[in-house]
């Protein structure tokens, strides 16, 4: 039977189980538009393109389905360059769609034209230029393998007008996948792979995991934590590879990098094996390399064969995907525990806990880390958390502590502000019956505020929490220690956020003191429907310890000492 | 060789729009120094054949394959550093050669078996084939007379022997990692 290419368009993204897309029309897209209200797909309508790149990603981030995002030409698929990025950093399966000229003004400077598969080439795993409805078939379900196998990431889909208008016959079957694009055939892991590993974990006396986002992807936790377990392995988190690992497990020491815990990052400098598992030793979590974990052998596995060797020589690299390279070697792993190996750790915690901002005694101040703490009590632990970029985002990682995967979403790599309020929307799409809540800073929050508006016309419900202490605080905070308190375009003027909340008819609540956070916080989870709360807090307030960027890992700014600062409030 | 020789890939890419542009790309993202490139179509149709040399080290030429393998479009990448294989360029170079150096050049052309494709009252062009030691040999007794345009086509290479060695053979695995005592599953 003979379809229009936005017909089949609609019919391929349907089977491939897509339910939810997010998007904004344009002229180029119009006939797709047009098709889309024969099909059962809900269509959220975002205020801006990149809005709907960040949804789609917070979609999949949530949910581990693929997240679907529409734009017209031009303008509207430049704007989802950010959110593509985003994905693309991150290992985060989206599918974006854009329409294009008619295929005879490509290369015309046309109105709205321009080159997005050049653009984004660098930013996808893949692009495709479709300027035939007899290709879109094929191409909408590579698309969507290419998308998942592997390291996930986006693909973006151009069509061109003339072949969204255009008719051919529809043949689901005859459109499979080109097998040379698809199908990676996953490799087993080799039996010298598997015996050197095995050698250097079951020799390893201070050995630590270091648990990153791959572990989540590939829903490999519960072999990383028979691994751990087994060998009584303290487990060392990346910022994205929160929730793939249980907080509240013994063997958790919480994040590393840049703005870990003084006595993780010890550990990872004292060790004498890392087993990276879907981590890539990004710079905010190794510090400089050229003094990073030099005492340790290194395992690492990761599904992308790129990754390994990368930024830190190892001694094993094995490519795969997690369950299969951990099922295989887990079985091989001595039973034992290294009580000695866990007592040293402990140790290094030292007074960590009394600097902890939880142990000072409340002097009227409200910070952050109060809220994120608040929060976390108050929700069980159990929401879906989307944070910003910048401080708040480090608060939330020290102090909600996540025990599933896909309960923290945050753009790690490329560090987008912005992200939270839509990455949000999505999340609550794909996961309608999940806490979700935003965290953002008054800096990043105003970056994709008028999304506001599509939570109130599509009626979903996500609590927001705007840390606002009027700078761009983390950009501040560097200014502090490395610029001399010089605070370059860093304090910041943001309207009444309950107000701007209001207009919207959303409610609101404003929060300037510690009393008020958790019957604010209460009241929001009360309510069926969005709520907005300006935690109006501390304003120069530093995110601690702190391992300056390209210092040695070992060489942290601590907190300052509660005792310390207890006497300097005094004073 | 040393590790920080330059790497030959041979690469077998679809032919569609846009692949060398993918593959330029990569290079150019990672910031790996491409030092030739040619592409043509293979024996086999609707793929084409690339020959790259990169100025990088082991550690960067693994890495460089790896990320090669993850273009869709990509069919086969094979690092033939250190296989045995025939590696040819060819070079044309117009030289400056009046009537009475006319017999020098010719004479030390055929030396180099390289060709006078092209006879002009003040000048010679030359054809030659060869590895780039050879090229840069001939490029080195013709300067003298004053070299006045070169044009060369970059490498292409291929493995001696039957078949080739595709990417899972055994043996090049080992070439590939001989350095380091990393060993992967690839």
């Amino acid at each position: 039977m003979k379809k229009t290419g936005s017909q089949i368009l609609w019919e391929c993204l349907v089977r491939e189980g897509v339910t939810d897309v997010f998007g904004y029309p344009g002229g180029a897209i119009l006939p797709a538009y047009d098709a889309m209200l024969d099909f059962p797909i809900r269509h959220i309508l975002v205020r801006h393109e990149q809005g709907a790149t960040h949804m789609a990603d917070g979609y999949a981030r949530a949910s581990g389905r693929v997240g679907v995002a529409i734009a017209t030409s031009g303008p509207g698929a430049t704007n989802m360059v950010t959110g593509i990025a985003t994905a693309m950093m991150d290992s985060s399966p989206i599918v974006c769609i854009t329409g294009q000229v008619g295929s005879r003004l490509i290369g015309s400077d046309a109105f709205q034209e321009t080159d997005i598969t050049g653009i984004t080439l660098p930013i996808t795993k893949h692009n495709y230029l479709v300027t035939r409805a007899e290709d879109v078939a094929r191409t909408v379900r590579e698309a969507f393998a290419v998308a998942t196998q592997g390291r996930p990431g986006p693909v973006l889909i151009d069509i061109t007008k003339d072949a969204q208008q255009s008719s051919c016959e529809f043949d689901w079957e005859r459109a499979a996948p080109n097998v040379r694009h698809v199908g990676v055939p996953r490799a087993a892991i080799s039996d010298s792979d598997r015996r050197a590993a095995l050698d250097l974990i079951n020799s390893a006396k201070r050995p630590v995991i270091l648990a990153g986002h791959g572990i989540i992807l590939s829903g490999a936790m519960p072999f990383v934590r028979e691994l751990a377990e087994r060998a009584g392995i303290p487990v060392a988190m990346t910022l994205l590879g929160i929730g793939g690992f249980p907080a509240s497990h013994p063997l958790n020491l919480g994040m590393m990098g840049m703005h870990g815990e003084a006595w993780v990052n010890t550990a990872i400098q004292e060790a004498d094996l890392l087993i990276a598992l879907g981590m890539r030793f990004d710079d905010r979590v190794t510090g400089n390399v050229r003094t990073y974990a030099r005492g340790a052998k290194k395992i690492h596995i990761d599904v992308d064969a790129a990754e390994i060797g990368k930024i830190v020589a190892v001694d094993v690299g094995i490519v795969g995907d997690l369950c299969d390279a951990l099922g295989a070697l887990v079985p091989g792993v001595d039973p034992g525990q290294r009580q000695d190996w866990i007592e040293r750790i402990n140790a290094l915690k030292g007074d960590s806990a009394v600097r902890d901002i939880q142990n000072l005694p409340d002097a009227g101040h409200l910070y952050a880390a109060h809220v994120m703490n608040d929060l976390w009590h108050a929700t069980h632990g159990r929401a879906v958390v989307v944070t910003d970029v910048g401080q708040h985002q480090m608060w939330e990682a020290q102090y909600y502590h996540h025990d599933s995967p896909r309960s923290l979403i945050t753009s790690g790599g490329l560090g987008t502000m912005g992200f939270a309020l839509p990455a949000a929307i999505g999340a609550k799409v794909s996961r309608p019956d999940a806490e979700v809540w935003t965290i953002a800073g008054d800096g990043g929050f105003q970056m994709t505020m008028p999304e506001l508006a599509t939570i109130k016309q599509e009626g979903i419900d996500v609590k927001i929490a705007v840390i606002n202490n009027g700078y761009l605080g983390m950009v501040r905070q560097w200014q502090e220690f490395f610029y001399e308190r010089r605070y370059a375009a860093t304090p910041l003027l943001s309207p009444d956020f309950a107000k701007v909340a209001e207009a919207y008819g959303l409610r609101a609540f404003t929060v300037k003191t510690r009393g008020e956070v958790v019957p604010a916080i209460e009241a929001a989870r009360a309510h069926a429907g969005t709520v907005l709360i300006d935690f109006q807090v501390e304003q120069e307030d530093t995110v601690y310890p702190m391992v300056p960027a390209g210092a040695d890992l070992h060489a942290m700014i601590r907190r300052p000492s509660a005792i310390a600062e207890t006497a300097m409030e005094e004073a | 060789m040393t590790p920080t020789d330059p790497h030959v890939f041979v690469v077998e890419v679809e032919d569609e729009p846009g692949v060398l542009t993918r593959v330029s790309s990569l290079f150019r993202r990672r910031t790996f120094n491409i030092v030739s490139l040619t592409v043509g179509t293979t024996e086999r149709p609707g793929i084409s054949r690339m020959t790259i040399v990169v100025d990088a080290p082991d550690v960067a030429a693994r890495r460089i394959e790896a990320h090669l393998w993850k273009l869709v479009n990509v069919v086969r990448v094979e690092d033939v550093t250190r296989a045995a294989s025939v590696r040819r360029e060819l070079v044309m170079v117009k030289v400056a050669a009046d009537t009475e150096a006319r017999t020098h050049v010719m004479k030390l052309a055929e030396v180099f078996r390289a060709r006078v494709v092209d006879v002009a009252p003040e000048s010679l062009i030359l054809e030659s084939t060869g590895t780039s030691d050879k090229i840069a040999g001939l490029l080195d007794v013709l300067r003298p007379f004053g070299l006045l345009e070169v044009a060369r086509s970059g490498h292409v290479a291929m493995v001696r022997g039957t078949g080739t060695q595709g990417p899972h053979a055994a043996d090049t695995e080992s070439e590939i990692v001989h350095d380091s005592n990393v060993s992967y599953s690839v």
